[in-house]
């Protein structure tokens, strides 16, 4: 707290984005990022990067383009909105017409608030998009479920009924299922669109513990509106306003020491 | 380079098969508006040729009172009148929706408002199952019933306007009726709750404010029940007794567009004029099917301003 | 008068009006079935019509009707399928959808006769397909499709866009995911959809008069090569249907019994009505049990 009143609001700068060094490996990065719903610009000037192997978490206050950004990335805003400005991975701009959206899904793949499995058995609930491109090898699929499931931390309680159906499952089980099938497709980065917001705190707190675990493999982005959460589990944060990034920094330093006002005034609960 | 860079600039499978699902469904979509496009073109020509092959009067045509295709009249034209038709389908039409409206809001209002529990569990099926009965069923009853009664009745044939009003009235008083209830229900609980409560008996918030909000609703289902009771052919035929002489009164045999159509179409050589103004009749069925599409619309766009 | 008397005379008017109508209709169905079920028998069912004495039956009009309802709805069901999926899935609001939309309003306002015109004069006489069970099947099919769409429409809609969303975040293509996860959670719905309009296909009579025709050859219940003339498969042969043969010994008929088989005929189609109605409800229930079931 007392860095906190160490701020000086005179000099504070209105935007502080952290900008990785040379060696830092990156695995995705927006540039000059705008997204507009018809007339309405949602989002501006979205520039930032993310570190492979971490976790980084979107915070803001509701309508501040959060979401908006997170979806924008692997191209789910499409059909809604327009998007102008470039995504980079892996060397191109999967902003363009010329890459393929469905073969881009499968390596940044994404969660949504809602746990949505399919109308399906649990096992096929993962195989299924596995079997859509082409993998038909029984053994392998078999292998998949149960590793997948057991990333996901939902193995042992599912294991003697995978042609359950997932509709069964509780909602917190859903939302770890669900992230299973989305591991299951070996993404590079997986985006996570408020995921435990619908979950009671057990649920949450296990579906946590699951990303710090996935960590290791994936490169991870999360959108939440809890702030605990945030500083729980994430390497850097990022916080959104009115539809622009505004601070940009490792997680501990935007939870202790924010160089924007906007952004002190947020995470010290004095509005949003 | 690496291989997912390499993956994502190729074309996938999953794109392969969105192409290939968007045209055929595309392809079906697009089938079902030649098919409309080509009724009325192929119908529209066809009919059309009775003014413009054949050289008949448009207006002769609409007004002229004698239908007799195959003579000519004094001064060597064609009779070929179709006030009759028209005049009779109108005329069935118009009376079998009179007599159906108040019974079926009637209907629908007591199993909405009075009765809900009987209203569904009693009604509700009947009606359904009514709905759906082919319509020469009701021809063959309307012959078996309607008709030796009118003749007991009224004497004469037992044909005619009457019997066709009746039938037609039996016929779409289901749909008429389900429609309405459709619209009841739809008119928001609180409405009966507010009036209710402001002290109205149940008949005056009936009356005057679940009525009035399900009106442009209820007039829907009416015009709904008179286009079908227009476009009707085989019961309407089976009972109007298909002479095409102007009905003088209820009980006088007539004929409509649908029953001349129906009998005369397989005895008319193709492209002969005594079978393009049958083609005509159908145009104009045709027609009025679109007005009546119209009148829907627009009640359906007053309904939303509200 | 007062709002109370008024209340109460009008209660009682309802009361009445209701009444009255449920008279009617039980009496209607009432009739059907009370003077066709005695006429029903195994008899009455399997042997053919006869034209000038008393005792036919409606053997070969029955199978037609049971057979051109399965052709037309072959040919109507993925139509419909593919149309309604384009509408609720890839239809974006514009001009385009606005005119299709339209057009198959239209389309389902037509009265029937006027379709089975349109059928006689492009299928039976330009397409020279003659009086055939495909010639009927093709003008039911136009009859049934914008009914059809509209309910598969209507089934894909109410499906949640959550899981349109799970697939696409799998690299699922839209129509993978379509085809593969909303419409099997819809199709419980569909098929209430799909056997609802079975029903009313199969008392359509005004739409094939002059495309399935109004004569019922006999049919050689052994030979089942549909090349063969008298083959109950032949799609080419003309097809008198239960609905069409109610109508035509009703306006046309000479048999002495023509009230009688009609009665009986008439029994028949609306047992079978019945049948479509209960049973578009027992499977949509089973099969939506099914699929959400835990197994």
């Amino acid at each position: 707290m007392l860095e906190n009143e160490a701020l000086n609001t005179d000099n504070a700068p209105l935007r502080n984005i952290y900008r990785f060094g040379e060696n830092a490996e990156i695995a995705l990065s927006t540039h000059d990022l705008h997204v507009f719903y018809g007339d309405n610009e949602a989002l501006s000037e979205g520039d930032l990067e993310f570190e492979r192997y971490k976790i980084t978490s979107l915070i803001g206050a509701s309508g501040s383009g959060k979401s908006t950004f997170l979806r924008s990335l692997n191209r789910m805003n499409d059909n809604v909105a327009t998007v102008k400005g470039q995504i980079m991975y892996r060397g191109i701009d999967i902003n363009s017409k010329e890459v393929d959206v469905y073969e881009m899904r499968r390596h940044i793949g994404m969660v949504f608030q809602r746990p949505n499995p399919f109308a399906k058995s649990i096992k096929d609930n993962i195989t299924f998009a596995l079997k859509q491109r082409g993998m038909r090898d029984k053994n392998k699929l078999e292998e998949i479920v149960e590793t997948s499931l057991k990333q996901a931390a939902l193995w042992d309680q599912v294991k003697d009924d995978l042609g359950k159906s997932a509709l069964a499952l509780s909602g917190g089980q859903q939302q770890r299922l669900v992230i299973a099938r989305a591991i299951a497709m070996k993404p590079d980065i997986l985006l996570l669109d408020e995921p435990a917001s619908a979950l009671d705190p057990i649920s949450t707190s296990q579906i946590e513990d699951t990303l710090l675990e996935l960590k290791e493999k994936y490169t991870i982005v999360i959108v939440t509106h809890n702030m605990q959460q945030a500083a729980r589990i994430s390497d850097y944060t990022a916080f959104f306003h009115m539809g622009k990034a505004i601070e940009y920094d490792e997680t501990r330093k935007i939870f202790t020491r924010p160089k924007v006002k906007l952004t002190n005034d947020y995470i010290s609960g004095n509005f949003g | 380079m690496d291989q997912i860079r390499e993956s994502l600039l190729k074309t996938s499978i999953g794109t392969k098969r969105e192409r290939f699902g968007r045209s055929i469904t595309m392809a079906a979509l697009i089938l079902i508006a030649v098919v409309v496009i080509s009724i009325f073109y192929f119908i529209a020509s066809k009919g059309l040729s009775t003014f413009f092959v054949d050289k008949i009067n448009i207006w002769d045509f609409l007004s002229g009172k004698t239908w007799n295709p195959g003579t000519t009249d004094a001064h060597g034209k064609p009779e070929v009148g179709a006030l009759p038709m028209i005049v009779g389908s109108f005329l069935i039409t118009v009376l079998s929706a009179i007599i159906a409206t108040p019974f079926a809001i009637g209907t629908a209002v007591f199993m909405t408002e009075i009765s809900p529990k009987n209203g569904a569990r009693i009604l509700q099926p009947v009606i359904e199952l009514l709905v759906g009965i082919p319509s020469v069923v009701y021809g063959f009853i309307g012959l078996t019933v309607i008709v030796p009664l009118q003749r007991h009745i009224f004497g004469g044939s037992g044909f005619g306007v009457l019997a066709g009003t009746i039938v037609l009235f039996v016929m779409i008083l289901p749909t008429v009726t389900s429609m309405t209830v459709d619209t009841l229900r739809s008119v928001p609980q609180y409405y009966r709750e507010s009036a209710l409560a402001i002290g109205a008996t149940r008949w005056q918030a009936i009356y005057k404010v679940i009525l009035r909000a399900a009106t442009p609703g209820i007039l829907t289902a009416i015009v709904f029940g008179m286009a079908r009771a227009f476009g009707e052919a085989l019961a309407v035929q089976m009972v109007v007794g298909n002479a095409p002489i102007l009905p003088t009164n209820l009980t006088s045999p007539a004929a409509t567009l649908t029953s001349i159509l129906t009998q005369g179409i397989g005895n008319a050589v193709m492209g002969s004029m005594q079978n393009d103004v049958l083609w005509t009749l159908a145009l104009i069925l045709l027609l009025m099917s679109l007005v009546f599409n119209i009148i829907i619309r627009v009640i359906g766009k007053k309904g939303e301003l509200k | 008068m007062n709002a109370k008397l008024t209340n109460k005379i009008a209660t009682a008017v309802l009361y009445l009006i209701a009444g009255l109508v449920i008279l009617l209709l039980a009496g209607l169905l009432g009739f059907i079935l009370f003077n066709g079920v005695p006429h029903l028998s195994w008899h009455f069912l399997t042997s053919p019509s006869l034209a000038f004495q008393a005792g036919g039956g409606i053997e070969f009009q029955l199978f037609n009707s049971i057979y051109l309802l399965f052709i037309t709805m072959i040919i109507s069901f993925p139509i419909a399928l593919g149309a309604g999926i384009y509408l609720n899935e890839y239809a974006k609001q514009n001009i385009f959808t606005t005119i299709i939309r339209t057009a198959i309003e239209i389309l389902s306002s037509l009265p029937s006769v006027v379709v089975g015109l349109f059928g006689f004069l492009l299928v039976v006489v330009k397409l020279q397909l003659g009086f055939s069970i495909l010639s009927g099947a093709i003008a039911l099919t136009i009859f049934n499709l914008p009914l059809l769409t509209r309910s598969v429409e209507g089934s894909l809609k109410s499906i949640p866009d959550l899981q349109r969303e799970a697939g696409a975040a799998l690299g699922l293509s839209k129509w993978e995911t379509v085809i593969h996860v909303i419409f099997p959670a819809a199709l419980p719905s569909i098929v209430t959809g799909v056997v609802l309009s079975a029903g009313r296909v199969f008392g359509e009579a005004a739409a094939l008069i002059y495309t399935a025709g109004q004569s019922a050859p006999a049919l050689d219940f052994t030979d089942w090569n549909p090349f063969n003339a008298a083959s109950p498969l032949n799609l080419m042969r003309p097809a008198e249907t239960l609905a069409v043969h109610i109508w035509k010994i009703n306006s046309e008929g000479i048999q002495p019994d023509a009230a009688q088989v009609s009665a009986g005929a008439s029994a028949v189609l609306i047992i079978a009505v019945l049948i479509f109605n209960i049973s578009a409800r027992w499977i949509g229930k089973a099969l939506y049990k099914r699929l959400t079931s835990a197994r």
